[in-house]
Parts: C-alpha cells; structure tokens; sequence
C-alpha cells in the first residue's frame, strides 16, 4: 500500500523533494506540501483506494504522512 | 436562513434605498451607491490610508481594472477553493445567423450562454490577484521586501438579501511581499491589532475572529481546517444584521509561500517569498457605520464625525 500511497504523493504532492527519498513517518508539509497539494493528494487517494473520507479525517494530521495516510485508508477499508 | 436574520437583511436594505444611500438595481447585491454613502466610503478609505503610514516602508500605489487574466485566476487555484464565487467574462463570438438566434432567445427570455464564449479575462475576486505575477517579473525580491497598495471593485457571486453582502464592491488592500515567514506573520498581526483600534475607534464592536471562508465541497472541508489549524487568516468582525453571525469588515491573511511559490517570486538567495495582506470592504464597514449609529450622518457621535472628517 505504501507504495502506491507514494506514487500518487509523487504526483500531486508537488513536493521539494523526491518522494523516494521520504521515510515514511517523514513530515509532508514539511518537504514542501501545501494546503492546495494535500487537497488533490485526497481526492487521488479517494479514486485510488475507494474510500471516501470521513468529515473526521479532513484534518491536516491525518494527510502529514505516509504512514499517517495509511492508517487511516487501513481503518477506512476494515484494514485490508 | 431564519426569519429574523431576513427580515433583518431587508429591513436595513429598505433603510438604506429609502435615505438613497443603496441605489437599487433590482438584482440582489447589486447596488449605485448614493452621495452620502460615497462620502463615507472615500472617509473610511481615508482613514486607511492614514492608518497605514504608520508602515515604515512607503507603498507602492498599484491600481488594476476589475477584471484579471483567466489565467490569473486559474493559477493562483481560486477555482480549487471558491468556484461558487468565481466569475468569468463570456462574450458573443459567432455566425450572422448565431446572432439571429441571440436575439430570439433574448427577447424569449431564455438563456443564451451556450451562444457566448468564455474570453481571456474574468472578474477579480479579490484586490491583490493582479499583484504577484507583476512582482515575480520585478526579478529577486528586494532586501526588506516589498508593500504594495491596491483598491479594486471586486466580484463575489453570492447574491444575497443581506446589503452588507454585495456582488460587487471596494476592497483597499495592503500586500506584503515578505522575505520569511516571521516577517510576514507580523504583518498580518500588526494589521489585525490597528484595524481593531481603527473600526473601534469608529463606534463600531469589532472583533477578531478565525477567519470563516466558504470553500467549497469536501475539498473545501479540508482546505477551512487548513486555515484555521494553521492560524493563517482572521477577520474583523462586527455585528450588522445579526449578533451570532457578526460580518467582516476587513481580514488579515498570511498566506504562507502560496503566492510566492505560485509566481515564482524569490529572494536573492533563492529562497522563496512569504506573503501576507490586510483588506478592508470599505462598503461593509460604511454599512456597518449607517447600521450602528443610524442613518443621518450628522447625528453619528462627534468623536466618529471628528475621526471620519477629520482635516
């Protein structure tokens, strides 16, 4: 999962930086992703995965990393 | 919408057409305005400007007309966060015949949208669009940055019963084209505590408020916890038609490295641009003045009159 999480940060991400380069627990508005980013990294997560997320989840934490981004598409698809 | 707030809305609206502040055009938020009301308008301007010579660095005094590049508008992702308000200018581009279609359809009462064509401009949304790509094209920023002035009509499309929520109106903005963050936070604080001190030197019960935008869908959603998380814009608040729901007359935004990212606008040592802006909807504080102390000008408090027509 993590790996198709990375491929579409890379695409709407727009980051400062290669997104091979980030850990995973790495800060994702600190390597350069804006408010405007995070917005179309969502909604390619949403097409991606099949989800829709919550009103609860459209908070900043929940899109400020790799790993935070995966646990929350595991807690929205009964983690499979 | 409940009924008190309405009739709230449409009784300051009669007020207002009645003493012919508001010229009605019949579309909602959509009004001349009157001498009296112009008159108090270009004072509260005034009083802005006064205000903001308290800035060190001398502004730089920019006007642009009240449209903006399409492109404009679509790079700086006004469209992402308030494509309800956007507004963009069609014009009819077609065939003799084209044009005989028009007219039936005009004169029928339909719409004829489909027989225009989107040009290259649109209507400004707000004051200080036209600013960052004229200041990326300036080259490196220069040392200390930049502050630039602009007063522009500006177009929301949210018609609305509500006369303090036009569809077209005056914003007075100050832009701060910082060198970092901290410079351009500052100025929007700054900004914040002197328009406090000007609207409440006017009588009015401002407030500063976390700022309330109206972004759309669940993009939006997102993008407002944004915004308030980070602390980035606020608005000065003032009850006009209601206590619960008080109106901005102005706001104060750090836009972080937004524009400056957008545009490309720099620092000579690469590092990019942080910027920040004050704007006053001089419309609404005037409103806001007519609500609060009455609608004869000449019985509003002497130490309002004195501030507003002060020499």
């Amino acid at each position: 999962m993590n790996d198709t999480i990375r491929s579409i940060l890379k695409e709407h991400g727009r980051l400062a930086v290669d997104v091979g380069a980030i850990a995973d627990d790495a800060d994702l508005y600190q390597a350069g992703m804006t408010s405007h980013a995070s917005v179309n990294l969502m909604l390619a997560l949403e097409g991606a995965f099949d989800v829709e997320f919550p009103d609860r989840m459209l908070r900043r934490r929940v899109f400020e990393s790799i790993s935070s981004i995966r646990a929350a598409i595991e807690e929205l698809t009964g983690g499979a | 919408m409940s009924d008190d707030l309405l009739n709230a809305q449409n009784d300051l609206a009669r007020a207002l057409v009645e003493a012919r502040l508001l010229l009605p055009s019949g579309v909602p938020g959509l009004f001349g305005r009157g001498t009296v009301l112009e008159d108090v308008i270009e004072r509260i301007d005034a009083l802005v400007v006064r205000t903001a010579e308290g800035d060190g660095a001398r502004a730089e005094r920019w006007r642009f007309p009240p449209i903006l590049p399409r492109a404009l508008l679509e790079k700086s992702e006004y469209l992402s966060a308030m494509p309800q308000l956007a507004g963009s200018v069609h014009a009819f581009d077609g065939t003799v015949q084209d044009h005989q279609k028009l007219l039936a359809r005009v004169h029928g009462g339909e719409d004829y949208g489909d027989l225009q064509k989107q040009t290259d401009v649109a209507l400004v949304p707000a004051a200080c669009y036209p600013v960052y790509p004229i200041v990326a094209s300036d080259g490196p920023l220069r040392e200390g940055g930049r502050l630039v002035d602009v007063f522009s009509y500006c177009f929301r499309h949210e018609p609305s019963p509500d006369p303090a929520r036009l569809q077209s109106f005056r914003m007075h903005e100050y832009v701060r084209i910082a060198p970092d963050a901290d410079d351009a936070r500052a100025f929007r604080d700054g900004w914040i505590d002197r328009g406090l001190l000007l609207l409440r030197g006017l009588g009015l019960a401002a407030e500063r408020a976390p700022a309330n935008d109206p972004f759309f869908g669940r993009a939006g959603k997102l993008l407002a916890v944004n915004q308030r998380d980070q602390e980035l814009k606020f608005e000065l608040v003032c009850p006009i038609t209601s206590a619960e729901k008080p109106t901005a007359l102005a706001s104060a935004n750090y836009h972080q490295d937004h524009f400056g990212s957008l545009f490309g606008i720099k620092n000579a040592d690469g590092t990019t641009a942080h910027t920040a802006c004050v704007g006053f909807g001089v419309e609404r504080v005037a409103i806001a003045l007519f609500k609060t102390h009455g609608i004869d000008v000449a019985a509003w408090p002497v130490d309002v009159r004195a501030r507003l027509w002060a020499p």
